[in-house]
């Protein structure tokens, strides 16, 4: 399946990781990714806050250098908050022909255009991963099942709310994805009270208490529910979940030192990559305890 | 035709001296019924005792909001067949709202928390200079923008289900917020700059909101109480330009200066130029930013030293091959006086379309 594929800033900032395990796994999935690399910052909802219009444009710009693309099934991001982000600007301009028509009209000088088109689609790697290629799919390509493992899954605002914004009306379960996901890899997933919470992320810098105290607050639901690592599809929440962990710490009083992996990663171990190829030790919080945990369970196949 | 509903509801009443407890109780009811009309059923034939506030039972009132399956809404609004099918159990899950102390079974005490925090944001008009001599008179298109923070019935439901709220307490919430709006966006209010700037430097206000979106997902009223909390935010920096103490202002105009010289984000710069006023050097030598980027800088270490970040790319980012385009887009939409917005709540889904509705089938979505 080829693919427009938008990583966004993070990915290929602070968490690289994370950008590099999705190239390491695509063609396991017989994925042909054409990266947007001429494409901007989503806003990430703070542009949004400033100026509506300006983000509007912006991510239009984006979705008309994805449906250029020939041949392409679709955009393919891999940040929840991408995800958002775009679907809010997406949803005023397929709401309005007027306003598209008006968004497009700054877009002209690149000879760009965003076209509303029903078969088009922006999907998480979350959402790809069920939807298109499907999970019975992905489960006959499973190497290394990644049993005996318990996952906690977090799955990030901005890909769960609004559900009416985000398709939930034709796709009911995309808030249970990750852990239907966790499951058909052959691992446990963790049932706590923070899976669809807040990370905090987003006012880290602003107030600094609310953010760590969210971060720290579902950390340890997580390792109280018995998990051994976290998975989340949102590079954001990881900075607060991994690089602000021992910070949480802190504000929750306790200790943490939870394992935190990026979707891609967890996918790529189950399909038989190695955890140096999957960026595994560029994490603040140790991941090997997971990779011990792995070793201890040899694989099946 | 009556189906048989089960309704798993959280018991407690303090004056008993006993712990809270969950009791499933069966209804009889027509599905299309409201959840609210099962629990007025069990009062009715099974427990008198069981305590909910309620009353027009049309959610207009905004009086019976509790937690179902987890997810705050109305009783009155919740069709008892929907909340089945959304139980996990086969059980219909019904708690008293979050965020707020209990009193009795399913009411809360809204005036411990809701209230308290509506007449935190002044929840009237504050007119300018002497009264007309008749009414105030104010052009109907000024007013579009504050009509959706006007349709809040204060039934508490975005309280409830407020992520900031659950770590902080102090937090001035959604829905007061979303009525702050309500006064800032009216033309007949003479505190606007007055108002912004409280909420601006309060560490409990516009600021304290964690873009979570759970307020917008369960307002029986989509009244959008996020938005208008973005809508905040947006005159304070934009019309304003209150530089205030929780970095609001510098986050703002550092990552948008930011996006605007390279396209992406160059995460490096972002943090250290939010704890100033958003500028480069300036913003990052103000005491109170060195103070700041002091208390972040073990996160730096954590981040270099875990091989994330490479010296390099700390301080430099590369600029997107076409960004003079993302620099034009910029220069023509941020230099305009007036801000365009598109708000779905009024132009309704589908609005504005003309020609474009029928050619492309409708504008349903």
């Amino acid at each position: 399946m080829k693919l427009a594929y938008w990583p966004g800033c993070v990915s290929r900032g602070f968490t690289p990781e994370l950008h590099g395990s999705v190239e390491k796994v695509a063609p396991l999935l017989d994925l042909e990714l054409v990266e947007l690399d001429r494409a901007n910052c989503c806003g990430a909802g703070v542009i949004a806050e400033h100026n509506q219009e300006l983000v509007d444009t912006l991510n239009a710009r984006t979705f008309a250098m994805a449906q250029s693309v020939d041949g392409a099934a679709g955009m393919m991001n891999i940040c929840s908050t991408c995800q958002g982000a775009q679907s809010e600007c997406q949803e005023r301009l397929d709401a309005s022909g007027d306003y598209r028509r008006h968004i497009n009209t700054h877009l002209k000088g690149e000879g760009l255009a965003y076209e509303r088109d029903a078969d088009w689609w922006n999907k998480n790697l979350l959402w790809l991963l069920v939807e298109e290629i499907g999970l019975d799919a992905l489960r006959e390509r499973v190497v290394r099942p990644l049993d005996g493992l318990r996952i906690a899954p977090f799955y990030g605002c901005y890909i769960v709310r609004p559900t009416k914004r985000l398709g939930y009306a034709d796709h009911p379960e995309r808030d249970l994805y990750l852990d239907q996901l966790i499951a058909a890899l052959g691992a446990e997933p963790v049932q706590y009270a923070g899976a669809r919470k807040c990370c905090g992320f987003p006012v880290i810098t602003m107030n600094r208490t609310t953010s760590l105290r969210q971060a720290g607050r579902h950390l340890a639901d997580a390792i109280d529910a018995g998990a051994d690592c976290l998975v989340t599809p949102c590079p954001l929440c990881h900075l607060n979940l991994d690089m602000q962990q021992p910070a949480a710490a802190k504000f929750v009083e306790r200790d943490l030192d939870v394992p935190v992996l990026h979707l891609p990663q967890m996918v790529g171990l189950a399909l038989g990559l190695e955890p140096k190829e999957l960026g595994m030790g560029k994490h603040v919080v140790s991941t090997k305890p997971v990779v011990r945990r792995l070793q201890e369970t040899p694989a099946a196949a | 035709m009556a189906e048989t509903f089960t309704l798993k509801v959280r018991r407690f009443d303090p004056e008993s001296g006993q712990a809270a407890y969950w009791r499933d109780y069966g209804v009889e009811l027509d599905p299309e019924r409201s959840v609210l009309d099962g629990i007025l059923q069990i009062k009715d034939r099974e427990d008198a005792s069981l305590a909910i506030r309620c009353s027009c039972r049309a959610a207009i009132c905004g009086s019976c909001g509790v937690r179902i399956n987890g997810k705050s809404s109305l009783a009155c609004n919740t069709r008892i067949s929907d909340a089945a099918a959304n139980a996990r159990d086969g059980a219909i899950v019904v708690e008293p709202m979050g965020n707020m102390p209990v009193i009795k079974d399913l009411i809360v005490d809204m005036d411990a928390v809701h209230w308290k925090k509506v007449q935190r944001v002044v929840p009237w008009l504050l007119p300018e200079g002497e009264p007309p001599e008749r009414e105030y008179i104010v052009p109907a298109e000024a007013m579009i923008d504050v009509t959706q923070s006007m349709a809040c019935i204060h039934c508490g439901a975005c309280v409830s289900a407020c992520l900031s709220l659950e770590v902080d307490p102090d937090f001035i919430g959604p829905a007061a917020l979303a009525k702050a709006y309500r006064f800032v966006g009216d033309p007949r209010d003479g505190a606007t700059e007055q108002r912004l700037n409280d909420l601006a430097e309060d560490p409990h206000g516009i600021y304290d909101c964690t873009h979570c979106f759970a307020c917008i997902e369960v307002c029986p009223k989509d009244v959008a109480p996020m938005s208008q909390i973005m809508r905040l935010r947006r005159r304070a920096t934009g019309d304003y330009e209150i530089k205030d103490r929780n970095n609001g202002f510098g986050h703002e105009k550092a990552f948008t200066e930011l996006i605007e010289k390279y396209g992406t984000l160059h995460e490096a710069q972002l943090v250290p130029r939010s704890f100033g006023d958003g500028s480069l050097i300036k913003g990052q030598t103000e005491p109170g930013a060195v103070k700041q980027l002091l208390e972040s800088a073990p996160t730096a270490l954590r981040g270099l030293r875990s091989g994330k970040v490479t010296p390099k790319k700390a301080l430099i980012h590369p600029k997107l091959p076409d960004q003079d385009q993302v620099r034009r887009i910029f220069k023509e939409i941020d230099s305009k006086d007036e801000r365009l917005e598109l708000n779905l709540y009024i132009v309704g889904e589908g609005g504005g379309e003309e020609e474009g509705a029928a050619a492309e089938g409708g504008e349903e979505r």
